[in-house]
């Protein structure tokens, strides 16, 4: 079974601790990095610096609200970057906010998905994105 | 209330009624349109002809293998349109090339799903899409 690399781009601690306990109670092999701001996250996808050797990820779970560059601004650099715009990006925000949503679909996020506040219940988002990442999409290797 | 309006681009009508009965199911209520080719699903985009009246969707699911234009020069179009471009586009193949793969995504496909042979999956399959995109993410609304 082929390891999933995942990359959580977020700032707040209580959804970064939520967010890794929900992945580790999964049955799969999937490897969760975790950065705290948008220019991190750059550097990580760009392996420059201490991220020479970081793997490329399968996935890109992402914040809306990140000091400095902001989440959608982001995205926007991630999908108008040809070796970067493959990588499937979700947006995790708490805005239902028809806007954000039209905004985000826009500038090419993959899924927009609203964080619940709950606890449990956003343990069962996180293991629902992903069962349904791993059992039924197809992403490059 | 949220609504789902999808549009199936799909040639094999095999699977096309399998996709429709999955959607039955369903206790949410929501419209499936139907086109035969890439042609007839840019046409409908568009609203020429015959879809001058028809309700945009706010999901697609679009097989690559079809007569006329292909799935991929499909997503092409609609990832090139102002308009269309928000609308997420679920590519559902028999293709499990990686090739195929890096070519949607690289068109900014939402995401690439290979279709099972086996009936009682592509149930499970097209139940789980559904399902995720009702009701784990948010669709944007259907435009104009």
């Amino acid at each position: 079974m082929n390891q999933i690399n995942i990359l959580l781009v977020e700032d707040n601690e209580g959804d970064i601790i939520l967010t890794t306990e929900a992945f580790k109670d999964m049955d799969m092999e999937s490897r969760l990095t975790i950065v705290r701001d948008g220019e991190e996250a750059l550097r990580f996808l760009k392996k420059q610096d201490q991220y020479h050797n970081a793997p490329t990820p399968q996935l890109i779970l992402l914040d809306i609200n990140l000091p400095g560059i902001d989440g959608k601004q982001l995205l926007e650099i991630i999908k108008r970057d040809d070796g970067l715009k493959e990588i499937p990006v979700v947006m995790l925000t708490c805005s239902e906010n028809d806007a954000d949503i039209s905004d985000c679909y826009d500038k090419q996020v993959n899924w927009y998905i609203t964080k619940p506040i709950d606890y449990d219940k956003y343990t069962k988002v996180m293991h629902e994105i992903e069962a349904f990442y791993v059992s039924f999409v197809s992403y490059n290797k | 209330m949220k609504e789902l309006q999808i549009l199936l681009v799909e040639d094999n009508e095999g699977d096309i009624l399998l996709t429709l009965e999955a959607f039955k199911e369903l206790k949410v209520s929501n419209t499936v349109a139907v086109v035969r080719d890439g042609a007839e699903a840019i046409e409908f985009l568009k609203k020429e002809g015959q879809f001058i009246n028809c309700v945009m969707p706010n999901l697609i699911l679009l097989d690559i293998n079809m007569p006329r234009l292909n799935g991929i020069e499909v997503l092409e179009f609609i990832k090139n349109d102002e308009k269309l471009k928000k609308i997420p586009v679920v590519m559902l193949t028999t293709s499990s090339s990686d090739a195929d793969i890096a070519a949607c995504y690289e068109r900014s496909a939402n995401c690439f799903i290979t279709k099972p042979m086996d009936f009682e999956k592509f149930l499970d399959i097209v139940q789980s899409i559904e399902s995720f995109w009702f009701n784990v993410a948010q669709l944007p609304k259907t435009a104009a």
